[in-house]
Order: C-alpha cells, then sequence, then structure tokens
C-alpha cells in the first residue's frame, strides 16, 4: 500500500532508516493479510451491477418524507435522543465527580486504585455494548440509553474530573481545614470553585459526542432517532430513514452551537 | 450600597429554567430508575450476569472468537488503508500550501478557490454520518459482513483523516514548499520535498492512533451486521448467553489494550 | 494563655531544620511581632501555631491545649479559634468576594448553612461590616479575580477577623500594600486584637510597622530566637545584626517614615 509507505521516502533519501523500512514492509504486508483474510469480492463490489444496486439504493433516500406528520415524529425522536444524551451527561457528570474524589488520591491510595479500575473499566466497554447490556437491565427503551451513555461517560468524566482535582491549588482547602472546616465544605468552598469551570466545559464537549452517540444508541433499541432510523432501514423506507439522517445532523450542529455559547458564556 | 446579593435573582432564575427544561427531558428520556428494580427485568439481567461465570470456553467457540477477533483487526486495518487512498488525494487537493495559483495571486485562483471548497465540502459530508450508520446502510445494500464495515470504515475514516492531513500540512512549516513552487516545481513536488519532510511523522502519527480508534469502531460496527467480534457479541447477546458474552467482553478489553500498545509502538519505531 | 512554646523544633521531611529548639510564650490579648530575614523560619512558626505542621520536638500549646494531643474533633474546635492570615490569600480566583469572606466562618457554622450560604449568602450584613472596615464594602459581590492584588490581601485579612479568632495569626499580611493602605490594615489587626482580647502574632518584613503598632518584637534569624524584648528596647544595632545576612540597610514600609520610627523607638529616646 503506498500510502502507508510514503511519509517515510524522504527520509530514507537522507539518512536510511532500516526500522522505517521494515516496519513500512510490515504496515503493507498487514495491510495485505488483511485484504486476503477478509476475502471480500471487491470485483463484485464495484461491478456495474452492484454500482448500479448502490446508485438505486442512494436513489431512493431521496426526496425525504417530508410529510408533516413524519416530520412531527422525527421531531419528537429528535428530542428523545437530545434528552436521552442530556440526562446521561448530567447522571454521569454527578456520578464521574463522585469517583474524581476518590480517584484523586485525597482519600488513600487503595480508594485511588480501586476508583481508578473502576473508571478505566466504565471507560473501555463503548457506549453501545453498555446498552445493549442495559437493555436487558432496564428494558427497551431510552432510559436503557441514558444509562448507557451515563456509565461509559462516568468513565471519561471521572478521569478528567480527577486529574483536575488533583491540579488544583491545594492551598485553599488546606487553609480552612487548618480554620477547623469539616473536609466537605472545605472541599466545596476551597477545590470546587477552581475546578467547576474545567469539569463544566469537559461536560459540554461530552454531550457533544453524546449527542452523536445517542443518536444511534437507538440501533440496540434505546429508542429516539437511532431507532427510527433502524426501523425505518430494516422495512427498506429510505425516504423516510433519509429524513431521520437529516434530523441527525441538525441536531448535531444546534447542541455544538448551543455548547459553544455556554462555553464562552461560562469563560467570562 | 444594597444589602442584597444583586446574583441572586438571575440565579434564582436560571434555576427554575434548567428544572423547567429538565423535567421535560426526564420525561421524555423516560427516566425510570425503579425500572432496574423490576421483578421481569431483575430476572432477565440476573439469570445474564449469573451465566457470566464461568466464561465460556470451549474449544470451538474459542476458535469461532478468534476468528472473529482477527476479521475485527483486518477490517480496521483495511478500513484505514481504504480510507488512506480517500484522504491522501483530497488532503493534497484542499492543502493551501501547495496551491501555485495563490502565489501572486496567479491565474486560476478563483478556480483553485472553489475545488478546494469542493473538496473541504466532500470531506465534511464524509465525516458528518457516524460510521455506524454508514455500516447499517451498507448492510442493507451488501448484507450482513465485514465488507460493509470495511467501506463504512473508508468513508468516515478518510473523512477525518483527510480534514487531520489537510490541517497538519498547513500547520507545519510551509515555506520550503512555497519555494519549491515559486521556482516552477509542481504540487508533488512541492509535497514531497516541501511539506512531508516535515509533517511525515505527524502523519503517520495520526493513522496509527486512527486506527487505534478503528479496532473500537469495527467491533461497535459489528452490532448492525458487519462482522467481526461485534457481530458476535450481538448474537451472544441476544441469546442471552452470560458465558460467552463475558468471553467476548474480555477479549473486547484485551484487544482494546493490544491496539493500544501495538499503536504506542509503531508511532515510537515510526519516529 | 495565647500560645507557649518550650524547645520546639521543626525539622523538614527533607532533613532541613527549619526551626531550632525555640521557647516563646505570648499571653492572651498579648501582640507580639516577629521579623527576621527571610529564611529565617517565620513562616514555619507561624504553621506551628496555625496546628498546619507538626513541631519535630518540645511542647506546643495553643489557647491552653496541646492541639496534637487532642481527639480530632476536640482539634478542630480549637482550629476554629485559630485564624491564620496568609501572605498570598489561600482563596479560589472565581470565587465571590462574599463567599471567600463567610469561608471564615465555615468551621464554626454547621455543614448545611455552610452549603446553604453558597445558593444565598446567610450574613451580608456581617461580611460587609468586616470589609467595611478595609474600605471594600462596595467590592462584596465582586468576584476575586477580579480584584487587585492589595484589594485581595485584605480580603484575606478580613476574612480572618470575620472568623473571629481567639489567636490572630499573621503571615506578612501587608507585604502586597501601599505604606498608607499597609497601616491602616495593620491598625484594623491592632484594634480588632484590643477589643476581643484576642492575641496577635504576625511576622512582618517592614521592621517600622513592627515597631509602630506592636509592644513587643522578636528576631528571628535561622530558626532561633535572637532576641525577644519591648518595642522600645529594640536597638538599631540589633536590628543591623538581625539583618546583617541582608545588607547595611533595614526592611522598611517607607524610608523617611522607618528611619523616624526606629529613632524615636530606640537610639533617640
Amino acid at each position: 500500500m503506498s500510502g502507508t509507505r510514503e511519509p517515510c521516502e524522504p527520509r530514507g533519501a537522507i539518512d536510511f532508516c532500516l526500522s522505517c523500512v521494515l516496519t513500512s514492509a510490515l504496515l503493507v504486508a498487514a495491510v495485505v493479510a488483511s485484504f486476503a483474510y477478509l476475502d471480500i469480492d471487491f470485483p463484485a463490489l464495484f461491478s456495474h451491477e452492484a454500482a448500479t444496486s448502490i446508485g438505486r439504493f442512494a436513489a431512493s433516500f431521496f426526496p425525504p418524507d417530508l410529510a408533516p406528520g413524519f416530520l412531527r415524529k422525527t421531531a419528537w425522536g429528535a428530542l428523545q435522543t437530545f434528552a436521552v444524551a442530556v440526562v446521561g451527561t448530567l447522571l454521569a457528570g454527578v456520578a464521574g465527580l463522585l469517583c474524581a474524589l476518590p480517584a484523586s488520591g485525597r482519600h488513600g491510595a487503595g480508594a485511588a486504585r480501586l476508583a481508578r479500575f473502576v473508571l478505566n473499566l466504565l471507560r473501555s466497554v463503548p457506549e453501545l455494548v453498555w446498552a445493549t447490556l442495559m437493555v436487558l437491565a432496564a428494558g427497551l427503551g431510552p432510559f436503557a440509553g441514558v444509562l448507557a451513555l451515563a456509565l461509559h461517560t462516568t468513565g471519561v468524566l471521572g478521569r478528567l474530573f480527577a486529574e483536575a482535582i488533583e491540579n488544583a491549588p491545594p492551598q485553599p482547602e488546606q487553609s480552612l481545614v487548618d480554620a477547623g472546616c469539616g473536609a466537605v465544605v472545605a472541599f466545596v468552598y476551597g477545590t470546587l470553585p477552581s475546578v467547576w469551570p474545567q469539569s463544566v466545559a469537559y461536560g459540554l464537549y461530552r454531550l457533544e459526542m453524546n449527542i452523536r452517540m445517542a443518536a444511534v444508541l437507538g440501533f440496540v433499541g434505546a429508542g429516539g432517532l437511532g431507532q427510527m432510523l433502524y426501523y425505518h432501514l430494516s422495512i427498506f423506507q429510505q425516504a423516510q430513514a433519509a429524513t431521520v439522517l437529516i434530523a441527525m445532523f441538525v441536531l448535531v450542529l444546534v447542541v455544538d452551537a448551543l455548547s459553544d455559547r455556554l462555553r464562552a458564556w461560562m469563560e467570562r | 450600597m444594597s444589602n442584597r446579593d444583586p446574583a441572586a435573582r438571575a440565579r434564582l432564575g436560571w434555576t427554575l429554567v434548567a428544572l423547567a427544561l429538565l423535567w421535560p427531558l426526564l420525561v421524555l428520556a423516560e427516566f425510570r430508575p425503579w425500572a432496574l428494580f423490576e421483578p421481569a427485568n431483575l430476572r432477565v439481567m440476573g439469570g445474564f450476569l449469573a451465566g457470566f461465570l464461568p466464561p465460556a470456553s470451549s474449544p470451538e467457540f474459542l476458535g469461532l472468537l478468534l476468528r472473529a477477533t482477527l476479521e475485527t483487526i483486518a477490517i480496521a486495518t483495511a478500513g484505514i488503508a481504504l480510507a488512506l487512498w480517500l484522504a491522501a488525494p483530497l488532503a493534497i487537493l484542499c492543502a493551501r500550501a501547495l496551491a501555485v495559483s495563490r502565489i501572486g495571486p496567479g491565474p486560476g485562483r478563483l478556480g483553485g478557490e472553489v475545488v478546494r471548497a469542493g473538496g473541504r465540502a466532500v470531506l465534511a459530508f464524509l465525516r458528518a454520518i457516524p460510521e455506524i450508520v454508514w455500516a447499517l446502510m451498507f448492510v442493507r445494500v451488501l448484507g450482513l459482513g465485514p465488507a460493509a464495515g470495511v467501506l463504512a470504515l473508508a468513508i468516515t475514516y478518510g473523512g477525518m483523516l483527510g480534514k487531520v492531513y489537510t490541517e497538519i500540512l498547513e500547520s507545519t512549516d510551509t515555506r520550503p514548499a512555497r519555494a519549491i513552487l515559486e521556482a516552477g516545481g509542481g504540487r508533488f513536488a512541492a509535497l514531497a520535498y516541501g511539506l512531508l519532510p516535515n509533517a511525515a511523522q505527524e502523519l503517520t502519527s495520526y493513522t496509527v492512533y486512527r486506527w487505534e480508534c478503528a479496532v473500537r469502531a469495527s467491533v461497535i460496527m459489528g452490532f448492525v451486521g458487519a462482522g467481526g467480534l461485534g457481530q458476535l457479541m450481538d448474537q451472544s447477546m441476544r441469546m442471552l448467553n452470560g458465558g460467552e458474552a463475558s468471553t467476548i467482553l474480555l477479549v473486547f478489553l484485551a484487544l482494546v489494550l493490544f491496539a493500544d500498545a501495538l499503536s504506542a509502538t509503531l508511532r515510537r519505531a515510526l519516529a | 494563655m495565647g500560645f507557649e512554646l518550650e524547645g520546639v523544633g521543626l525539622i523538614h521531611d527533607n532533613g532541613f531544620r527549619a526551626l531550632g529548639r525555640i521557647s516563646l510564650r505570648a499571653d492572651r490579648g498579648e501582640r507580639v511581632a516577629v521579623i527576621g530575614p527571610s529564611g529565617a523560619g517565620k513562616t514555619s512558626l507561624i504553621r506551628l501555631l496555625g496546628t498546619a505542621l507538626r513541631p519535630s520536638e518540645g511542647r506546643l500549646e495553643i489557647l491552653d491545649a496541646n492541639p496534637w494531643r487532642l481527639s480530632a474533633g476536640a482539634l478542630r474546635r480549637l482550629r476554629t479559634r485559630v485564624g491564620t492570615i496568609h501572605q498570598s490569600p489561600p482563596i479560589p480566583p472565581r470565587q465571590r468576594v462574599v463567599t471567600a469572606i463567610h469561608a471564615g466562618r465555615l468551621g464554626r457554622w454547621p455543614a448545611w448553612k455552610g452549603l446553604l450560604s453558597l445558593l444565598y449568602p446567610v450574613d451580608i450584613a456581617g461580611a460587609q461590616a468586616t470589609l467595611a472596615r478595609f474600605d471594600l464594602a462596595d467590592r462584596l459581590f465582586e468576584r476575586c479575580d477580579r480584584l487587585s492584588g492589595g484589594q485581595l490581601q485584605r480580603v484575606g485579612i478580613a476574612r480572618v477577623l470575620y472568623q473571629q479568632p481567639d489567636l490572630i495569626l499573621a503571615d506578612e499580611p501587608v507585604s502586597a500594600l501601599d505604606p498608607a493602605l499597609a497601616d491602616a490594615a495593620l491598625g484594623e489587626l491592632v484594634e480588632e486584637s484590643v477589643r476581643r482580647g484576642a492575641s496577635l502574632f504576625a511576622s512582618l518584613h517592614a521592621v517600622d510597622l513592627a515597631l509602630k503598632w506592636f509592644p513587643r518584637i522578636v528576631g528571628l534569624r535561622d530558626g532561633e530566637v535572637a532576641f525577644d524584648l519591648p518595642a522600645d528596647r529594640v536597638t538599631e544595632a540589633m536590628l543591623h545584626e538581625l539583618y546583617a545576612a541582608e545588607g547595611d540597610t533595614l526592611p522598611v514600609q517607607a524610608r523617611d517614615a522607618a528611619t523616624c520610627a526606629a529613632r524615636a523607638r530606640s537610639s533617640c529616646n
């Protein structure tokens, strides 16, 4: 595959880099092996019939179904997706903060290790896998999506919050403890104000990603736009699917803009 | 000097607004934590989780699992390879640093701008739809199997790589490329002799990092039938086979760790 | 009794000895200034008295109690009676002044009151009255990162006064203030100490301020007490010896005022 080898060539012309050449050769071999292993019938894929059938399929998305009744349904689905993303991110924010306290090492090394392990585990399992599990635990519907997003996002935000807490200046909280304050109050008055703005910004970034994710969680039965898309594609109603796709796109744009606004307002 | 907190009114107002917005959101999201403790759900989940131990380890299942894992890695690798075919030309087309018409500005400047804007729009379109949606659609046309996953990855990752490649090419020192263009060199000469020596490492590093993401993505795409570990996991979950699901989850976590480590090693080797 | 040290030493974890065996005693309501070159151990001494550091050796009593023999609850109650003014106020930048002031009394408030105060400040009048003593009443609802360094330092002092401690410790409390404001701020501290009978123990970099406002001066050098005398018995020679490592001139707040004060208190009288 020339694309992978390309970047090393100019370097090789100047000073011969053995490990570069070897690694590149291995990469090319890996790519060739991958295609061989997958055994995809590319000639058939790019054959005339395949091209026409893909073309027909693509054309069947147009025009999108803009009937008022279906638009209302789609808007409802978009709202539900938005709700899943917001509630999931909020839950994750609260849970993440609670996990971040031990993970930042303020309750001893043992608690820190345990909390970090839990956060890593939550983060390593993708949202969609959590969603399949949560559909079993909470039944079909958007609440499973909320839980799935919340679990994964708790792992992500918990780690970021823990880092923020570790990097916050310790003097304000320490001085409050030295003046006889309780642990909770000292944290809330001493450290939280330094951590808060950054944490909210992280949360908003995550919300942007979770909107995209919430839109597809419906594929496994977690409601919203994803479920509609899955349904209409499975009964070959591409015009309706096109409308849903457009709604996803618009939703993402709107949330990105909103979250930008909020962030700018926070940073005042 | 007033004795009232001037921020209190706004604070109260925003809190009320937030609560008023949160309530319908909770209703819409069907937020019902007690659903977790309904006997029917508890029974299903309990039975499923009880099946987690011991993880399935029959030889034929492990064989199936090995093939699925290899398939997942192959989908990621092949997908990235195809994405490169898409991304590299588009990035070279879009990079302003390689545009000879911008010098001066010279003849054909307007056309150049239009082509670049078009290229960027194509990249944006490729990225706009998540890979799993592409996968779902390709499965409808091409049937179940890895082909849908490879194509879906190629499209979205082509868009992402193309955008980032363009940014990298424009953020390095562009003076060498400009010198070559000013001396009458072509686009590819300017790329190979002007930009790549500076940017090659960042480009490869980002590509390898994207491969790591592609491994995760290819597992996830399996859930809509695009082959690999995800498809296997989807089947086990549907059959509520906890033992198989736990083995697959373990393999998935190991695979992610392996991809992380391999990508780190590769990035070091290519540095 | 304000505090009593008997052979107290402090050795940091890295083996550095910050304080030798110091013996020092201050009565309730007494005002003591500690002066000395930088690195003399002034901050360490104040942190020991504020129970932020544990002495490595010797006996330490704060407000008639040995803090390190108390139960956790009793230590907390003792700490609410000791207020430390830090050189750079330990206030989160985005906190509002009113919240930062209220934080001074968090140790005495039950937790619910502290948390409630975040929603709506519970004692606006009290915080405002304290700030008014430092000409900052109009800054009550300002955010702390919008204040100048000098204003922030005065907020830090106001916060400790709002705490109403029985022992006020101050570590270079006026280092960021111009001479007139520094003088006024120290005046407020002294007045508070007099009015409430609280002991005041302040480290000061400016010798003239120490001599003007404090009846008793402790000179600290290399972690040892060099002298411990009533202010009117501190001579210029002693001061020069104390600051020998820092050159010929004495660190003062305002040059003219300083020489005058030093003369008035020592050689001239």
